[in-house]
């Protein structure tokens, strides 16, 4: 009877748990499916990542030529279209070298009030959606240093490198408070290209955040047949050794 | 005990070995003749299971140590290079991780056990001690190790655990630097969490997992009838209810194994993850010292006495009250005086106590990881007396009491916390705290005051001479 009221309790407060989320952002976030077994769509994520993000942003925990292995990138495809950085003699560094950029740290606090961060392993911080969104929420702000802002994350310190291909957009109020960016002025990629541009990006950042995710799943799944084959064996097994216990 | 020296096989590699190590003799003791109840199901798992996971984690362990910096510096860049640059780092990374959150998850399940089966009483008050002192230095050794990743969560969560001693009065803040060895969480704290982690816990915990063991075999296991099998032996001396644990339980325990293990590679392969309680979404972003995660939560396996802490207004009482909630699982052989170790043969009202126990355990767990709100506030208070309460409802049915005190012990029970309403009703949304003022109100009448006037639910029933199949 008690146990009963307490389930109930229990089950309430279960119902809950959506709603006692963290502090998120203001707005609700779009959700993106993305494979990370999809080559393409992560080769067109890397092309705009190291594009459009490295000039700024690193990926310091991540090797070029891991990337290229994995997307199925040649050593010299890798070379030519992924890196950019140099060392100090001005040679172009290897292709097995660390992601990373020439912006240090002090140079971006001071650019930017706040140095940007490494994105190895932002998709496992923030979560694909939120990368999603984000990165279409930019909209004109001239209240801001840089002239622009963003829904997702207010006041964020970056401007919208991707303008060029999405264009401008405009923040505006519902009367009932729901925040809409109309698109003010068009980039080179209509609506839904740049959707599909920046699910290409996010799909690149949840591999670079995670490499092994692709394979580990393949992996499981042989394991977990093993195990099955495993535990029929053991319960055999079992069952022969106990025939004589009454 | 057994093997003589008649038990030895004499000749060969193994009568030399055993004239000079007692070889044969520990694994009769241990394996062979050891006599275990034919009974045991399904809760008998986990005791195997946290062995199996205990030597998971010593190998792993010893495995990531090669390639792990402890220096604040090098340590969170050092743990992507396992997950990256490390030939099967990741798996082995995962299944540490991964086996964190399992160890706590069978040694609760062992732990339920023993409370179901009664398995603490004489003669095995001692097992029960080495038992909880195992899970005390199992939290020290994950708390620990929970740092070494030098994540955001890593810092803020040892930032809070070690601030806790600060409450104490007049030696608190010298203490917290002390243990840190710094003003703040740094390099020289990340350096000693480390050694701790990797040398002194495991050895200590190696020590009370052989003592553990020792003493069990010494007294010989329990069953889910509460029986004592070495009261019914047949001429040789062999219990007439007691199978030898090898090769029966170790072909039984195999298959356990079996589950298990599709269990824990599940998520070590699928949601390593797991929805970020086993790996916090916040601790891949390294640790920064000037940025405050938004909401700060201990992992999973330590919410339930976190609720207990935030339950009580004061920091230093709250502390008190939280390691008090360890503490007295010490005492729990002393307070079940009851005869009757198993469930099967318990009252009613005591088997209720045990299911509100166990799903009290879960929702204070779950409060735990849920930012403060005023509901989550009043019910972690709640559920935290009912914690407490279990303790006494263990001791108030050792034995058959009287209607009267039943009814007295009652009133004052819930006299003491409506009081402590009172006090506070002022600050707080009295609607609330009125109608939560039922959970452990509802708790105690089901427990005390009906089985005081229902006899059948607060009788226990006879226990068999022999174990049941």
């Amino acid at each position: 009877m008690k146990s009963l009221f307490a389930l109930i309790v229990l089950a309430a407060l279960l119902g809950a748990v959506s709603s006692a989320q963290a502090a998120g952002p203001s707005v609700p976030l779009d959700s993106v499916a993305i494979d990370v077994n999809n080559e393409a769509s992560l080769q067109r994520g890397a092309h705009l990542f190291v594009n459009y993000c490295m000039g700024c942003h690193s990926a310091q925990f991540m090797r070029y030529n891991r990337v290229g292995r994995d997307l199925g990138l040649t050593e010299n495809q890798v070379i030519r279209n992924m890196v950019f950085t140099t060392d100090e003699d001005g040679e172009l560094v290897s292709s097995g070298s660390l992601m990373t950029n020439a912006m240090t740290r002090a140079y971006g606090n001071e650019a930017f009030g706040k140095a940007p961060p490494d994105l190895t392993l932002v998709a496992r911080v923030r979560g694909t959606d939120w990368l999603y969104t984000f990165l279409r929420s930019f909209y004109r702000d001239e209240s801001r240093p840089l002239g622009v802002n963003n829904v997702v994350f207010e006041n964020v310190g970056m401007p919208h490198p991707l303008w060029e291909l999405q264009g401008w957009q405009e923040k505006r109020k519902d009367a009932d408070g729901t925040v809409h960016l109309d698109l003010l002025r068009a980039g080179t990629m209509s609506a839904p290209e740049y959707d599909r541009a920046i699910r290409d990006l996010v799909t690149f950042l949840s591999y670079l955040a995670e490499p092994i995710q692709a394979d580990r799943q393949r992996i499981g799944i042989i394991v977990m047949l093993f195990l099955l084959v495993f535990l029929v064996l053991a319960y055999l097994l079992k069952k022969e050794y106990w025939k004589d216990v009454h | 005990m057994a093997g003589n020296s008649a038990d030895k096989i004499q000749g060969g590699l193994l009568g030399w070995v055993d004239a000079r190590f007692p070889l044969s003799q520990l694994w009769n003791d241990h394996l062979a003749r050891y006599y275990t109840p034919r009974n045991f199901n399904f809760w008998y798992y986990f005791g195997s299971l946290a062995l199996l996971v205990l030597v998971i984690q010593i190998v792993t362990g010893i495995f990531l140590t090669m390639f792990y910096k402890p220096d604040a510096e090098l340590a969170f860049a050092s743990v992507e290079y396992i997950m990256r640059d490390v030939e099967w780092g990741w798996l082995i990374r995962y299944m540490h991780s991964t086996g964190a959150s399992f160890f706590f998850i069978v040694v609760y399940l062992h732990m339920f056990r023993a409370l179901l089966y009664g398995s603490y009483k004489k003669p095995r008050e001692l097992i029960w001690i080495f038992g909880v002192l195992i899970y005390v230095v199992l939290m020290a050794e994950a708390f620990m190790g929970y740092l070494l990743p030098w994540g955001q969560m890593s810092f803020w969560g040892a930032q809070v655990i070690v601030n806790l001693f600060a409450t104490i009065p007049y030696i608190g803040p010298d203490l917290v630097t002390w243990i840190r060895g710094d003003f703040l969480i740094s390099d020289a704290t990340l350096n000693r969490f480390f050694a701790l982690h990797v040398i002194a816990l495991p050895l200590v915990l190696l020590l009370l997992v052989v003592s553990h063991i020792i003493a069990l075999h010494e007294v010989g296991s329990n069953n889910p009838d509460g029986v004592e099998i070495k009261q019914n032996k047949d001429a040789n001396g062999v219990p007439l209810d007691g199978i030898p644990f090898h090769p029966y339980y170790t072909v039984k325990d195999l298959v356990g194994v079996g589950v298990f293990f599709i269990a824990f590679f599940a998520v070590v392969f699928f949601a390593p993850e797991m929805g970020g309680y086993f790996l916090e979404h916040a601790n891949f972003e390294s640790a920064d010292a000037l940025a405050t995660p938004e909401h700060i939560a201990p992992v999973w396996y330590f919410t339930s006495f976190y609720t207990v802490l935030r339950a009580v207004p004061d920091p230093f009482i709250g502390v008190l009250a939280m390691g008090a909630a360890v503490v007295i699982l010490f005492f729990v052989p002393w307070l079940d005086r009851n005869p009757v170790k198993s469930v099967r043969y318990r009252s009613m009202a005591h088997r209720v106590n045990l299911i509100v126990f166990a799903i009290t355990f879960i929702v204070l767990g779950y409060l735990g990881v849920q930012p403060v709100s005023s509901l989550y506030g009043e019910l972690g208070l709640r559920f935290s007396t009912m914690y407490f309460l279990f303790f006494w409802l263990l001791w108030f049915h050792s034995r058959e009491r009287s209607v009267v005190f039943s009814l007295l012990s009652f009133a004052v029970l819930v006299g003491l916390y409506s009081f402590y309403d009172m006090l506070r009703i002022e600050s707080t949304d009295p609607a609330l705290v009125m109608s939560l003022w039922l959970l452990p109100t509802l708790y105690l009448l089901a427990t005390m005051v009906v089985p005081a006037l229902v006899h059948d639910l607060r009788r226990d029933r006879p226990v068999p001479e022999r174990v049941t199949a």
